[in-house]
């Protein structure tokens, strides 16, 4: 049998996709990776991320453990010297000699260092490793200004980090304007403007001549115009090279000014030998993006597993969509307006600070290229324009003139099939549609099996629609009513409660709904009046609205017997309600287990037993624990600074006091937080729907994590906030969440949903671009000071109390409730055990 | 328990909670009553176990109609069945006993299940 063993050189982003595309086409693929780098693949396209609170753990696209999942042998620190390409081996620089049927070059680039003198000394950096971003924080808590040389995109995220550092910042750029490649000159300029008034100096048109010592600062720079500038730490990015040594080294075919020539299959001039990413060579151009990237990666895989369907690398588009430093920035093909005969149309908006321009062709008929600074909104619909070569409207400068009257915007149904929707994964209109057909019925199924959106997700709105516009073409209802008896969404309903003030159910069903309601639409009102009035759940009105935990204040067990948790605040507990605990779990022989979120469960209550137990442990001055609720759980903590060696706040007061204000809250769903002390993160808060890390200046706010079924990682919500500042965050996010998401949809899903996702949460909560703010925090006030323990207020009622007897007609227990003992405790009679040393243990 | 037509005082109205469930034992039967204030019918009862939970909890569950109909639905996994006739709406095998219930003055009274 033909042996095929495939060795891949270089684990950068596109090397791991190569990885996963052979995988994926073969999973018996013999495949081994050389690494010259510490660690497997990361996202680099995200990697100023490092300095707003990411880990090298979160940038991580892949781990030991998937690879070895995947059978890929992989070494790190392994770089490769030499190809021996007649025996078909290589030779790592320790000496170790590896064979292989078929090699995969992604050697990826190196940052281009302009040849200036001085320019190796010891702070002289570069942009483009994890262990390079380490080397800029060890350089930045020395240095008090920084200076980034080159000004296009990668500089001026270099940038951005260098601010988040703290440090006086600068660029300085050769040409006459930033991002030169992407932007015209007016584009230019007005980015160069919005920068600098965000502290950066910018300088262009300069070219440095020498590095020498400084007189204020560690160095300093002298410009070829007699200019000079001072500062402690220069970060190179001025282009990158790429990493063909090992091509030159073997005699395969480069480039003049570098670069491994490849073919369309991304073959090398050795057919056994394939490039991919910023290393290769096509069409006498290097793509410095991760799409294209992305895209070679496929056609090698294909070639290598010898898939049905090989396609062809055909150039990749260019443009781009980012946020610099808070200031979106779009460029789409021919920018610059290169193209003969073509003519452009520009809007301009000097207050507001927005640039846009269109190129068109001749004709008038097609858009080739577009420059957007300041807003990119028009992006998505311009880049289906230019793509697909869909011909143009009578007036396109309508395209970019804000609120025109009757603003062509591209509906989906115009897309052809071919429409790129994710260029990251290079999914097209048909792959969505497909997906689709093939049975993913919802946006998140379509982004599990096409992983559209799963990259930089800019395209997340863009593939909502697709989806939504094919399920309604599929005849597939995409309808938004709760329930048959309200033919309105969770949203709608909180509007008409809060707007109307209804205050119960069936005033509500009398004007807005028929019949008698459900198991649907009765819990998701009951949370909803909560939300927004909250009165005691147990009213008459209210009762009969109670999901099963929830009627009995306590959480129902397979067998109707309950259990009872009592809030024990960021966890901290006495010894002597400790002992309350163990006292009460003892008269009542209640099986006793500690939970996840630092408190204490105990089961095995029965229905008529609920009173007294409360009755003593509110004596003992506990109060209602909430876990029957959809509503706030617990706030874990870690012991924080008054313990810990490494505390940087006291995690455990700031747990407390968020527990504090926010129990009794119902939301759409259960709401679950933590408070970390140090960076370390103990309190595991960035699994928590809100995740609080302390900071040595305050807090670090992660918000819309899970743990569960479907674990997600919270996000870097804002960083080094005051405690009023965080509380009001918390406050404004956590009733957005309230107001507006669907019934049981938790904050992780919410987010995701969000039309513009976490930016968009952040404008409306921190900038307030809703105008909503002050509203919020004034809910929550209200919803804070209506706090009651359920508990407490049932105890005194007894009406209410009149419910909790197992039957109306008779003082007996329930005898259909039975135990048995299991490891010194009791446990349901019908739960089959396999315990040996347990003579009592019976079957049912 | 019973015969049919002999009707057995179980409670009061005083016992019954609007728009939601009580459970009665007669004997080793326990058996669920239900009232409802929108509608025609006010009071409903069903047995209390629930087969495919395994456990007497129905009259716990939460009231609601499905087209109209009346139904509960189980509080451990959900399940609706009809108050008019047992049946489960979500598993055609199964079905409860639904038993005749009534109010005198300000007594309810059950009698013996009708076969289904």
């Amino acid at each position: 049998m033909k042996s095929n063993n495939i060795l891949v050189v270089g684990n950068g982003m596109v090397g791991h996709h190569l990885v996963e595309n052979v995988i994926k086409n073969n999973p018996e693929a013999s495949v081994t990776v050389l690494s010259a780098e510490p660690r497997l693949a990361y996202d680099r396209v995200h990697l100023s991320e490092y300095f707003a609170g990411k880990t090298a753990d979160d940038l991580a696209l892949c781990d030991a453990d998937l690879y070895q999942q995947w059978q890929v042998k992989f070494h790190c620190n392994s770089k490769v010297k030499t190809i021996d390409r007649i025996f078909k081996s290589v030779t790592t620089e320790s000496g170790e000699v590896y064979s292989y049927d078929k090699l995969v070059l992604a050697t990826g680039s190196y940052p281009f260092v302009p040849p200036i003198s001085g320019g190796d000394q010891d702070h002289c950096l570069v942009y483009r490793t994890i262990e390079d971003l380490e080397a800029i924080s060890v350089s930045a808590a020395q240095s008090k200004v920084g200076v980034v040389v080159g000004g296009g995109l990668l500089g001026l995220e270099a940038a951005n980090a260098l601010k988040q550092l703290g440090l006086e910042t600068h660029v300085v750029e050769f040409a006459p304007q930033l991002m030169a490649v992407q932007l015209d000159a007016a584009g230019g300029d007005l980015l160069k403007e919005k920068i600098a008034e965000l502290g950066v100096s910018v300088h262009t048109s300069i070219a440095t001549e020498k590095i020498i010592a400084g007189d204020s600062c560690r160095y300093k720079m002298c410009f070829a115009d007699g200019s000079e500038l001072e500062t402690d730490l220069i970060l190179f990015s001025a282009g990158i090279r790429p990493h063909d040594e090992l091509a030159k080294c073997c005699e395969l075919e480069v480039g003049p000014r570098g670069g491994i020539v490849v073919n369309d299959a991304c073959q090398t001039s050795d057919s056994s030998i394939y490039a991919v990413g910023e290393c290769a060579l096509w069409q006498q151009r290097i793509y410095g993006l991760v799409a294209p990237g992305y895209q070679m990666a496929k056609v090698a895989a294909a070639q290598l597993t010898q898939a049905s369907e090989q396609p062809l690398f055909s150039g990749a588009d260019m443009s781009t969509k980012l946020k610099l430093m808070g200031v979106d920035v779009g460029s789409i093909g021919d920018a610059h307006g290169n193209t003969e005969g073509s003519l452009s149309y520009t809007y301009e908006n000097q207050p507001e600070s927005i640039y846009k321009k269109i190129v068109v062709s001749a004709d008038r008929k097609k858009l080739l290229g577009a420059v957007l600074v300041g807003d990119c909104s028009d992006y998505d619909n311009l880049l289906q324009y230019c793509l697909n070569s869909i011909e143009l409207p009578d007036a396109p400068e309508a395209l970019i003139l804000p609120i025109a009257e009757g603003a062509p915007t591209l509906g989906v149904d115009a897309l052809p099939d071919s429409a790129s929707i994710c260029s990251c994964h290079n999914v097209s209109k048909a792959d969505v549609i497909a997906a689709i057909d093939g049975g993913a019925c919802d946006i998140g199924a379509v982004k599990d099996c096409t992983k559209a959106s799963t990259g930089c997700g800019g395209c997340s709105a863009l593939l909502k629609k697709v989806v939504d516009t094919t399920l309604e073409q599929r005849g597939v209802e995409v309808s938004s009513d709760i329930c048959e008896h309200f033919a309105f969404s969770r949203q709608e309903l909180f509007d008409i409660v809060r707007v109307e003030q209804i205050k119960s159910f069936d005033d509500l069903l009398d004007r807005h709904g028929k019949g008698m309601g459900c198991d649907i639409c009765k819990p998701a009102v009951s949370s909803i009046l909560a939300s927004q009035w909250n009165e005691y759940i147990l009213a008459e009105q209210h009762v009969p609205l109670q999901d099963t935990n929830d009627t009995y204040l306590a959480n129902m067990q397979k067998d109707g017997s309950y259990s009872v948790v009592p809030r024990i605040a960021g966890g901290e507990i006495t010894p002597e309600k400790l002992i309350v605990l163990g006292q009460v779990a003892k008269k009542y022989d209640l099986y006793t287990k500690i939970t996840g979120g630092q408190r204490v469960d105990l089961f095995g209550a029965r229905l008529e037993q609920l009173p007294p137990i409360w009755a003593e442990l509110i004596d003992a001055g506990f109060e209602t624990g909430h876990a029957y609720g959809k509503s706030l759980r617990t706030v874990k903590s870690c012991v924080g600074e008054s313990w810990c060696r490494y505390g940087v706040q006291d995690s455990v007061a700031m747990a407390i006091y968020l527990e504090n204000r926010y129990k009794g809250l119902r939301a759409p769903h259960k709401i679950k937080m933590a408070v970390s002390g140090c960076t370390r993160e103990c309190a595991e808060a960035q699994s928590k729907d809100v995740g609080v890390i302390a900071t040595e200046n305050g807090w670090n706010l992660y918000v819309c994590g899970n743990g569960g079924m479907r674990p997600r990682h919270a996000d870097l919500f804002a960083t080094d906030l005051d405690d009023e500042t965080l509380i009001r965050y918390i406050d404004r996010m956590l009733m957005l969440y309230v107001r507006t998401a669907d019934r049981l949809q938790r904050t992780s899903v919410w987010m995701e949903n969000l039309e513009g996702g976490l930016d968009y949460l952040q404008q409306v909560v921190i900038k307030d671009s809703l105008g909503l703010a002050n509203e919020l925090e004034k809910q929550m006030t209200h919803i804070v000071g209506a706090y009651q323990c359920e508990w407490k207020t049932t105890l005194e009622n007894p009406e209410a109390l009149k419910r909790f007897r197992s039957f109306v007609n008779s003082d007996e227990p329930d005898d259909s409730i039975q135990f048995i003992r299991v490891r010194e405790q009791i446990s349901p009679r019908s739960t089959v055990v396999a315990s040996e040393d347990e003579p009592e243990k019976e079957l049912a | 328990m019973m015969n049919a037509d002999q009707w057995i005082d179980v409670c009061t109205r005083a016992d019954l909670v609007k728009d939601s469930g009580i459970c009665v034992r007669l004997g080793n039967t326990q058996v669920a009553i239900f009232q409802i204030t929108r509608g025609e019918q006010e009071l409903y009862a069903i047995g209390n176990f629930d087969p495919v939970g395994a456990a007497n909890v129905m009259s716990r569950g939460m009231i609601g109609s499905v087209s109209d109909e009346p139904v509960v639905a189980s509080p451990l996994y959900k399940q609706r069945f009809s108050l008019l006739s047992g049946q489960c709406l979500d598993d055609s095998d199964v079905q409860l006993t639904v038993y005749p219930v009534r109010l005198l003055g300000d007594l309810v009274q059950l009698a013996a299940a009708m076969e289904p």
